[in-house]
């Protein structure tokens, strides 16, 4: 039985056993690479995509939990690097590596909707645990509230 | 909606074949860095006599286009804007109009030697690709842009010395005229050898219009809308799965497995013997997960690391120093330290430890690779910080010749270290080749962690003696462990006037997979070295920032360094109520660097908190400043993570953590405000990429000390650590 849910605004769906883990039907089956692999366990955050908006670590999540429901990845979240986040995460330079950074942006994307203007301490308990190697802490929490002025 | 691209084999020939063609609407240019240096060639587009030659640093379309190469592997240190900006600030190109991709993977033209006259090899590690490659990319530069000067010379029946360029420009003063690059490109002749330039002739770091001015880099949109092309994106038609199951001990072999049970599952195609393990290939990742699972392997008992306890074994190296056991190796000396530490009105000794850790790069080790139906060569997809290593790793196991093998290089989702070693493309080569088709291999992050290659656990002996004035006279250090150079790294004391020193290693080997981790061994060395300072401050009374100018009294440059951390901290003046602070030192790649670390205790947790972190760096002159600061920082917020949570153990012979749940990093919440400065220069760059990592140690253990009286020795500095220490 194939199962079915929204992707970005459009109806897709997977012949994919339904405990897959979501990630692999992103990726995999349906070549939206952007949403990374990192820790498989759900404690890094660089799988972090949206169900019906909320943050979801895809890579614990099977794809039976998603059926008939709305998943956003990085792809969905403007067509033209045009969300206020991207423009930021570019205005201050914010990738190294860039691995973690999908998940970082899908991260900040639900705390502006919650909460167009976070504290900074908002922000960082928003943000704790989306873990990234490279060091770039800093400039993800200037970018968020760089995005939250700029809108 | 937008899906990743697909990327087609059959562009495996791509490069020439394409530059043979593109080159035919403008010219291009050849630049060979040979063992001696550069050597730089001019290629018309027809001209079969550069059939060797696959692409070129640099090319020229009749809109005015450019397109330039970069020969180092992008791991997020920049080098993919920054070595580009280098060639093009010599040929004063027009920015804006500057395409940047990988160069193919061809040591002997995109290279450099690594030794007098060693061939070249495409290596990016310890900080040097800006540094090693800077002179020889600005004379290639330098040569494409008098090859524009001369044609503009003939066309024009002008004296070349009367021509000056602006960006993209060739302007002749006397009579107004100007004409642009991409309109030379249209008449341009190209000698076979290009004229000689030589360094005297290069700009003057007055006149660097690029050079020293920031511009956004060119791997930074991509990585905002998952576009950006890893080796774990690649897909490729007909493609299998691949994993690995892998001796839980490093060193074990493969002795049996349920071998018809596991090809037997659905999804599975078959399984592949290695030495090291068993690999499983299968129609999707999921198949290939569960069939692992599903293995039951025995591993042989023999490896030496089987009765490995790095517990036990770390304790037992206290043992080692001056005893009978084993014959140190000196690394370096001057005067009589033994005689000298006798005579010392005063005399200080201390151990410090430091325990394994691991890169955790967030991409795990992953690779794709493609070997054709006879087996007479493939194609490659990885991240991999040695390009043309990689290409030779695949080679030799597929027992194929060197030009056989297509490499393709991806970003990389983090290197520090890791990945300049082959090993995972060997395997995916292996993998692939068992079936003749497409097979992506994957790591999960239990393989990336367990069978990973860790920087060595070792003891740091050091002593130290002082005179009736507070000068110290006399310093020995010696490190115990397994790893060799990985060891003596940082160990050295170059900008401390101390006369009587004797700097030793003494090694011993336990069978555990080692490797360079961003610094190396700058990381342990420089905390021992810098704690022990501090701890000789302290006893005698002085200030610790003091203390090391009296050392560095006939060393300007790291003077330089000190006091303008100093400043920036404002050392000496007031701290936060229930903070204190602590001051480094250390140099790396050829960059200088001190810091101040800001620190408070929580006595009950034990939690060290970082509240703030200024960093004083001279790397010379600095090609991408913004870049140069965000590295910095990394640097920073990576050895502080390394410093306070990061520990790897092992038991039995098998690795204790396994995630990071139990290799915790540093999160957004312990990050501290960061402060990074250059000192002026107009040196030449110097390595930049780990400069200012090697000091956080030694910062937090003396800001921790300067705050509770207490000195840690042990790395990391752990909650647990922390309260046993403070009762």
């Amino acid at each position: 039985m194939a199962i079915a849910f929204d992707l970005n605004g459009e109806r897709v769906s997977t012949d994919a056993a339904p405990d897959t883990p979501l990630i692999w039907v992103l990726r995999e089956h349906l070549r939206l690479t952007g949403t990374k692999f990192s820790c498989g366990s759900g404690v890094c955050g660089a799988c972090t995509v949206h169900l019906d908006g909320a943050t979801l670590r895809s890579c614990i999540a099977p794809v039976a939990t998603v059926e008939g429901r709305s998943v956003t990845t990085i792809e969905g979240l403007s067509a033209d690097r045009s969300h206020p986040l991207q423009k930021a995460w570019i205005a201050e330079q914010v990738p190294q590596c860039g691995y973690c950074q999908s998940g970082q942006i899908m991260q900040a994307a639900t705390l502006l909707k919650q909460n167009p203007s976070p504290t900074r301490d908002e922000i960082i308990q928003h943000m704790d645990g989306i873990l990234c190697r490279c060091g770039t802490y800093g400039r993800i929490l200037r970018a968020i509230e760089r995005a939250a002025e700029e809108g | 909606m937008k899906t990743s691209e697909q990327i087609d084999p059959g562009a495996s020939t791509l490069s020439r074949r394409r530059f043979l063609k593109i080159a035919g609407t403008g010219i291009s240019f050849g630049v060979v860095l040979g063992a001696t240096g550069v050597q730089v060639f001019g290629a018309a587009e027809t001209n079969p006599a550069l059939e060797k030659v696959i692409g070129a640093w640099v090319r020229i379309d009749t809109q005015g286009g450019i397109l330039i190469y970069n020969p180092a592997a992008e791991m997020g240190q920049g080098s993919m804007t920054a070595l580009p900006l280098i060639i093009a600030e010599e040929m004063d190109a027009d920015w804006s109009k500057v395409r940047i991709e990988h160069s193919p993977i061809e040591p002997d033209i995109y290279g450099r030697s690594w030794r007098p006259g060693g061939r070249g090899t495409m290596l990016t590690v310890g900080s040097q690709a800006v540094r090693g490659y800077f002179t020889k990319l600005r004379l290639a530069g330098a040569q494409i842009r008098r090859v524009l000067l001369d044609n503009v010379a003939r066309q024009w029946q002008v004296p070349v010395a009367e021509l000056t360029t602006e960006p993209s420009t060739v302007v002749h003063a006397a009579s107004g005229r100007r004409i642009s690059y991409g309109e030379i490109a249209a008449f341009a002749e190209v000698p076979p050898e290009l004229p000689a330039v030589g360094e005297s002739q290069l700009k003057a770091p007055g006149d660097f219009r690029l050079i020293g001015h920031s511009v956004p880099r060119h791997d930074i949109p991509a990585k905002t809308d998952g576009s950006a092309q890893f080796a774990i994106d690649v897909h490729l038609p007909g493609m299998l799965y691949g994993m690995i199951a892998r001796s839980p001990v490093h060193g074990g072999r493969l002795a049996a497995y349920n071998e018809a049970e596991i090809r037997a599952m659905p999804g599975i195609t078959t399984t592949v013997q290695l030495e090291h393990g068993i690999g499983v290939i299968g129609e999707s990742m999921e198949a290939v997960i569960k069939a692992r699972e599903a293995l039951d392997v025995e591993w042989t008992k023999d490896a030496p690391a089987e009765t490995f306890d790095s517990e036990a074994s770390l304790t037992g190296y206290s043992e080692i120093p001056g005893s009978d056991q084993m014959q140190a190796r000196k690394l370096s000396g001057q005067g009589d330290a033994t005689a000298a530490l006798q005579q010392a009105a005063k005399r200080y000794e201390a151990d410090f430890l430091a325990d394994h850790i691991y890169h955790a790069q967030m991409e795990p080790l992953n690779a794709v690779v493609s070997v054709n139906e006879a087996a007479a060569g493939a194609d490659v997809w990885v991240g991999t910080q040695s390009t043309s290593g990689a290409r030779s790793a695949a080679a030799q196991a597929l027992g194929v010749d060197f030009d056989r093998i297509t490499l393709h290089p991806c970003y990389l989702g983090g290197g520090f270290g890791r990945r300049s070693n082959s090993d995972y493309v060997v395997e995916a080569v292996h993998l692939s080749n068992a079936v003749k088709r497409p097979v992506k291999l994957m790591w999960t992050r239990e393989d990336d962690l367990q069978y990973g290659q860790f920087r060595p656990m070792c003891l740091q002996r050091l002593a130290a003696g002082v005179d009736e004035q507070g000068a110290v006279t006399a310093w020995t250090h010696c490190v115990v462990g397994d790893g060799g150079g990985l060891l003596a790294s940082g160990i050295q004391i170059p900008f401390y006037d101390i006369p009587h020193q004797h700097i030793e290693m003494c090694s011993v080997s336990h069978g555990l997979r080692l490797k360079h981790w961003r610094a190396v061994g700058h990381g342990f060395n420089k905390f021992a070295i810098e704690a022990f300072i501090d701890e000789i401050a302290a006893d005698q009374g002085l200030d610790p920032y003091q203390f090391r100018r009296r050392l560095m009294h006939n060393a300007p440059r790291a003077l330089n360094v000190l006091d303008t951390v100093a400043e920036m901290a404002d050392w000496g003046g007031a701290v936060p109520e229930g903070r204190a602070r602590g001051i480094a030192f250390g140099e790396r790649s050829g960059s200088l660097a001190a810091g101040v670390a800001e620190i408070s205790v929580d006595a009950s947790s034990g939690k060290i908190r970082a509240h703030r972190f200024w960093c004083a760096i001279d790397a010379g002159i600095i090609v991408q400043p913004h870049n140069a600061v965000a590295q910095s920082e990394g640097g920073i917020i990576n050895g502080l993570s390394s410093v306070l949570f990061e520990r790897i153990t092992v038991k039995d012979g098998k690795v204790q953590q396994s995630n990071y749940h139990d290799y915790p990093l540093l999160r957004m919440s312990d990050m501290p405000e960061v402060a990074v400065q250059f000192v002026a220069s107009e040196e030449p760059p110097m390595g930049l990429g780990e400069a200012s990592l090697p000091v956080t140690g030694g910062a937090v253990a003396n800001a921790f000390a300067a705050l509770t009286g207490k000195r840690l020795r042990h790395l990391p500095f752990t909650a647990d650590r922390v309260r046993a220490l403070l009762g």
